[in-house]
């Protein structure tokens, strides 16, 4: 499969890839590590006058703490997410997602910007920022702006990103105290898109009480989403059984996944309540309860 | 528009005048014939495309040519060296890690990478690293054999017998 012809662009400043995407508009699309994008041209699903390479741009592909801030670079890949000590150490959880990313090869090409720019609700990532509070940040014509990750996703491959505007930084809050972390997807092989996926971080306070909580959900809602009323279920109380019931049935009944290959819908809200479960107790052992 | 780009493949320098369009793994086998590396799915799922770009192994399907300008890429052609096959083909040859043979250069190749990381992986490790790579006809087991047989070798280590256990 070829794609139909376009312009290519590789330039080695982002100020020259905000120009170029100022001069093509919305005919240009970024090209980082090119696995969702490529295909989708191959099928022709996607047909840009203009492709911007922004590979060779230095400075978007670090992983650093600063100010109890995490932030990753856009450009950094599956594979070095996976094996970041620093990022081990703060939140497991990014072992979890990248493991179940597609497969090697693609996460020695896929980048973390890009799984979030790509808008897609299948997507991993988006989950996993949702429960992390992460921030977005967009550079454009005007320079930087921060995007809540809440405020981000708009529908089937939209986001908040201005087509004069690249994603370059991913900024998470470091949590202090007992904190956990967990991710898991259902798949059906190995590299698949979730069945559904859920991403848990909380915090336990001195007395057990859970003091933050963050649930995002992958794949089973045409947006990535906040399992809003099972977060609530939660704050503030100690975790019980009994709570975590709760949280469960929530996100199964606020999510809105269709019947498809992967399942009947009645399926995929069944296996985000489980799904749900395992993870909240996964984050609560790494938490040291 | 056509560019051109400049590409070291198996130590050769290779400079080509290119449609943006074009697939790597089209520059590889229809510019450069070297045919070794296959397309089997087109779609970055079977990882039978799969080469050495600057170390990394990737799927050529889903590069485009000019993506390697100004890079290296390593195909099978390029593993065997001085006349003595890589130990990890060596690894495949001796443990009847392949039959049709077609997902064989790509999996040696994601294997190259595998090993250059982790020189004595687990089976464990060994089956999540080729998780890319699909093969029809031999059911893995001696595939993840050949690559045990290979990091033994490369470690300087005395391989296990690839003679036939029979139970």
């Amino acid at each position: 499969m070829i794609a139909q012809s376009f312009n290519y662009e590789a330039p080695n400043t982002l100020s020259e890839a905000i120009s170029l995407l100022q001069k093509y508009g919305d005919e240009a699309k970024i090209l980082s590590g090119g696995h969702s994008l490529i295909p989708m041209m191959k099928l022709r699903f996607a047909t840009p006058e203009c492709l911007i390479d922004i590979n060779g741009i230095p400075g978007l592909s670090h992983i650093r703490e600063e100010g109890g801030v995490l932030k990753i670079g856009a450009l950094t890949r599956e594979a070095e997410v996976e094996h970041s000590d620093l990022l081990k150490k703060h939140f497991p959880i990014f072992a979890d997602v990248t493991k179940l990313i597609a497969d090697p090869q693609v996460r020695n090409r896929g980048t973390l910007g890009g799984n979030l720019a790509h808008g897609d609700a299948a997507n991993d990532h988006p989950a996993v920022m949702l429960a992390l509070n992460a921030t977005v940040i967009a550079t454009g014509p005007d320079g930087e702006r921060a995007i809540p990750i809440d405020e981000f996703f708009f529908g089937f491959y939209m986001t908040a990103l201005q087509p004069d505007e690249i994603l370059t930084e991913i900024q998470i809050p470091i949590p202090g105290g007992r904190t956990g972390s967990a991710y898991h997807k259902l798949e059906r092989k190995v590299g698949d898109y979730a069945t559904a996926g859920v991403a848990v971080q909380l915090t336990l306070d001195d007395s057990g009480n859970c003091s933050a909580i963050g649930i995002g959900l992958t794949n089973v809602n045409p947006t990535p989403l906040r399992a809003v009323r099972s977060e609530a279920a939660l704050l503030g109380k100690p975790i019980t059984d009994a709570s975590i019931a709760e949280a469960a049935q929530y996100a199964a009944e606020d999510c809105s996944p269709s019947s498809d290959l992967r399942g009947s819908e009645e399926y995929k809200r069944a296996m985000v309540a489980v799904l749900v479960k395992r993870m909240i107790h996964k984050a609560m052992e790494r938490a040291g309860r | 528009m056509l560019k051109q780009i400049t590409v070291t493949v198996n130590g050769t320098q290779h400079t080509a005048e290119v449609e943006p369009r074009l697939l790597l793994v089209h520059l590889i086998r229809e510019v450069l014939n070297l045919t070794g590396t296959h397309i089997g799915c087109d779609t970055s799922s079977c990882g039978a495309c799969t080469i050495l770009l600057d170390g990394k192994s990737v799927k050529s399907c889903t590069l485009l040519a000019v993506q390697a300008n100004g890079k290296s890429v390593t195909t099978i052609e390029g593993m065997i060296q001085d006349g003595q096959l890589h130990p990890l083909q060596e690894g495949f040859k001796e443990n009847h890690a392949l039959h049709c043979g077609f997902c064989t250069p790509g999996m040696i190749l994601r294997a190259t990478e595998l090993l250059a990381n982790n020189p004595n992986p687990t089976e464990e490790e060994i089956r999540w690293g080729i998780s890319g790579n699909l093969c029809r006809c031999t059911g893995y087991n001696n595939i993840v054999k050949a690559i045990q047989y290979a990091g033994a070798k490369m470690r300087g280590e005395e391989p296990a017998s690839t003679e036939p256990q029979f139970v």
